[in-house]
């Protein structure tokens, strides 16, 4: 397929994907090797990594550390995956409003946007999830409020260049209806942005997820890498693998998802499909 | 070969593999003599400009290059010279000039200071000789103030403005051998006219060789001391102008020949009493420049068409030719109602459109349908052909196996294989895409095409298959049509009637035999007399150009 071919002649994005395949992989079995509730008593505290039958050692508590890790990974890419389709979805919307329409829609929807950018993401995020309580629900709401700004510019950006097309004015004259023009002319050749931009943003919001569970506002009854952090960051030095290894996953997720980032732009960018 | 400047001898430049062929340029041989003008002529993709570059070395290595052959200058090989050397020679010895002077211009640099930088890269002079010297060649070519032009940027000199400062930039230190790629390609006709006379002029008085790479006929008569024919990287035909031009050998050479429109306008066709579209005093004008908020006024304002008022008759061609900025495209986009325009109004067989809002005017847009200009930007990439085509009609009501049908019949009109249907636009060469823009207007059963400068991004042998097929449908459907172009020739031969049109005015309309033989505006005059190649009369065998 051509564009596999494209994806492939970038080694890291390959590379990216064979470790995104096997995190996904990771979070889809959690449930079958570690039966158990992740925040349950395993066995002895503050294990040390392979002994007392713990691959990855246990915390103050006695949870198994691995076993969290599997089950957080499915909490970070399910939470990663839904706030990215909400903010692309609310994105493609004011960004294509904006940009077809331009003049005072235009005007007036960009200066929303511009409100929430210039509120620090994260700072908004902590606001949001306090002022909802800690829930999964409220997590996936501040993540998805403090990134699509960033789809609404890039998708304006496109509409804006796209809509005086000669194809586009065609359209018109054939009496096309507007919402008919914005989705099904416009859109499709604004899709490839749209998906690397989306793909990053994965990255994102799990680092955002990880920071909130860090400090605390994560759900309470969901096991996410962040929160294990958070949990054995006053024992760092004398319990090194309870930190360790959430963090070790979070890092490889999300560098492996910025490769595939990478990638994909590299394969649907024609600017750059001529560089070879 | 001595008293040659220039010459290539059995020159190959290779392409990549995969390519659609293997050497872009295969075994050609070219001289050229100073203060001799010598036209390489081709369609695109014959290779002419590659030639120039490969000269220059300016090929894009490393996935092109030369494989075999040797180009001859000053008793050197430039294809063996080093790197060292070639910078040398270039600008100081051979130079060149571009299609596009926007592009070729530094936009952040003043023109003054790209002058100067050949000067201090290849002369050693000091600053106030420079500017001095800047000032002076800037005069030379008959720039206005050229005290000022020096402090200029390029955006803020007109298309002709800026050809001239590169053509100055270019002979700033008397090279031997001026390289021209297309230089008037992207200028108005009267432009392109002083342009030509500019260069000729330049080369009589430095007696400079000149290679000029063109794919207009008509500035090859005008220009041309020796003309080479390239197809597909071959030389296949090379001679004196008288030769080429007037007793062609080679097959392609004379398919080209025929291709080219002539000037002589078609008789004029009975025409109709009844009005299918008449526009009343329509004016259009931008606003540039817009507040916070879209408060307070616009701080510049276009008027981009002024009180135009006109009318077409049933079955009838009307030409709008002007230059560009003209307001011809708009004043086409304000009939089709693709723009609102700011007062006036357009009637479609009587009844007022000017006023419609978008819903209501959608059962008036079947009657009245568009051809663009741009083969490669009208058709969206992401659709296949057959659905571009039956859109029109499934948006209008039309069933979608019904609007099927009716595409794959139209594909057979516009001359295109009914296998198109699955395919994507890509897939197909800028002629092809014409016709799929014209089948996609046609879908619709329209009364009226309009159809803006529908040919002028096309080679003149797809240019002539394309006018035959809108003459054609044109007759078959019993359409009435609206032909913008800014090319006369083209307009002689589809036209019944022109309007002149020059900064957003009408200023001339009659039929397109009276206005040929007896213009009456003096802008219609300086259009027809700047048309290239006017004196070489094609067919009426034995006329040979004019040389000055």
């Amino acid at each position: 397929m051509d564009f596999w071919k494209r994806f492939s002649r970038n080694r890291s994005a390959v590379l990216g994907l064979a470790i995104l395949i096997l995190v996904l992989f990771m979070a889809a079995i959690a449930g079958v090797i570690y039966p158990n509730d992740p925040f349950s008593l395993a066995g002895k505290p503050l294990s040390g990594p392979g002994l007392n039958g713990f691959l990855l050692g246990s915390d103050s508590l006695g949870r198994d550390v691995a076993s969290g890790i599997a089950h957080g990974a499915k909490t970070s890419l399910l939470i990663g995956l839904i706030a990215t389709l909400a903010a692309v979805f609310i994105g493609i919307i004011f960004g294509a409003f904006a940009g077809y329409y331009g003049g005072r829609i235009d005007d007036v929807l960009m200066r929303i946007t511009e409100v929430f950018q210039t509120i620090p993401s994260f700072v908004f995020a902590i606001l949001l999830v306090a002022i909802m309580k800690p829930s999964i629900e409220s997590i996936v709401i501040a993540i998805t409020v403090v990134s699509w700004p960033g789809v609404a510019r890039l998708v304006r950006a496109e509409f804006l260049s796209l809509k005086n097309r000669e194809f586009v004015q065609a359209c018109h004259t054939l009496g096309m209806s507007d919402v008919r023009i914005m989705l099904r002319e416009i859109l499709p050749n604004c899709l490839s942005p749209i998906i690397v931009i989306g793909s990053l943003m994965v990255a994102t919001a799990i680092l955002i997820e990880s920071g909130l569970a860090f400090l605390g506002l994560g759900d309470p009854n969901i096991m996410s890498w962040g929160f294990q952090i958070g949990a054995g960051r006053t024992m760092l030095r004398s319990a090194w693998w309870v930190c360790t290894f959430p963090g070790v996953a979070i890092l490889v997720t999300v560098l492996a998802i910025n490769l595939v980032g990478e990638g994909l732009n590299d394969a649907l960018n024609p600017r750059l499909r001529e560089r070879q | 070969m001595s008293n040659y400047l220039l010459s290539i001898n059995n020159l190959s430049v290779a392409l990549p593999k995969g390519a659609d062929r293997d050497f872009a340029i295969k075994d050609i041989s070219l001289a050229l003599k100073s203060g001799e003008t010598v036209c390489v002529v081709g369609e695109s993709g014959s290779g002419k400009s590659l030639t120039a570059k490969a000269i220059m070395g300016l090929l894009p290595a490393p996935h092109v290059r030369i494989a075999e052959g040797e180009i001859m200058f000053d008793g050197q090989d430039l294809v063996q010279v080093d790197y060292e050397r070639l910078r040398q020679l270039r600008g100081s010895e051979i130079s060149m000039i571009f299609q596009e002077p926007m592009t070729a211009l530094n936009p952040v640099m003043t023109i003054g200071s790209q002058i100067d930088e050949i000067f201090r890269f290849h002369a050693e002079m000091s600053g106030n000789e420079r500017r001095t010297k800047a000032v002076e060649l800037l005069s030379d070519v008959n720039l206005p103030d050229p005290e000022q032009i020096v402090n200029a940027y390029a955006h803020e000199l007109s298309g002709g403005q800026r050809q001239r400062a590169m053509i100055a930039m270019a002979l700033a230190l008397n090279p031997k051998i001026l390289i021209a790629d297309e230089p008037t390609t992207a200028l108005d006709v009267t432009t392109q006219a002083q342009i030509l006379n500019l260069i000729k002029e330049m080369q009589s008085l430095h007696n400079t060789g000149v290679l000029f790479i063109t794919h207009d006929f008509g500035v090859v008569a005008d220009i041309a001391d020796r003309v080479a024919v390239m197809q597909e990287g071959k030389i296949v035909e090379a001679g004196t102008v008288d030769q080429v031009l007037n007793n062609p050998s080679h097959p392609y050479t004379r398919a080209l020949i025929k291709a080219v429109p002539s000037l002589t306008p078609r008789a004029p066709r009975k025409k109709s009493d009844e009005k299918i579209i008449s526009v009343k005093i329509l004016n259009k004008t931008f606003g540039a420049g817009k507040s916070f908020f879209g408060f307070g006024k616009p701080s510049r304002i276009v008027k981009a068409v002024q009180d135009v008022s006109l009318d077409l008759f049933q079955g009838e061609t009307l030409g709008i030719v002007g230059e560009s900025g003209s307001g011809k495209s708009t004043l086409a986009r304000c009939i089709i109602k693709l723009m609102d325009f700011d007062s006036g109004d357009v009637l479609l067989q009587g009844e007022n459109i000017s006023k419609l809002a978008r819903a209501e005017m959608r059962p008036f847009r079947k009657k009245i349908q568009m051809v663009f200009q741009d083969p490669f930007a009208s058709l969206n990439p992401r659709i296949k052909v057959g659905s571009i085509i039956a859109q029109g009609p499934i948006v209008q009501g039309t069933s979608k196996m019904l609007a099927e049908e009716r595409a794959q019949e139209l594909l057979s009109i516009v001359g295109l294989d009914s296998r198109a249907f699955d395919r994507y636009p890509h897939e197909f060469s800028g002629g092809q895409r014409q016709r799929i823009g014209i089948a996609r207007a046609l879908a619709l059963n329209p009364e009226v095409l309009v159809a803006d400068e529908p040919v002028s991004a096309l080679d003149v042998s797809i240019q002539a298959q394309i006018l035959k097929l809108l003459d054609d449908i044109r007759i078959k459907m019993n359409l009435s049509m609206v032909f913008i172009t800014h090319d006369l020739r083209v307009a002689a031969q589809v036209c019944d009637r022109l309007v002149v049109m020059q900064y957003g005015k009408v200023v001339e309309v009659g039929t397109t035999l009276e206005m040929f033989e007896n213009p009456q505006h003096q802008y219609t005059q300086e259009l027809l007399s700047a048309v290239p190649g006017k004196a070489w009369k094609k067919e009426s065998s034995n006329a040979k150009p004019i040389k000055k």
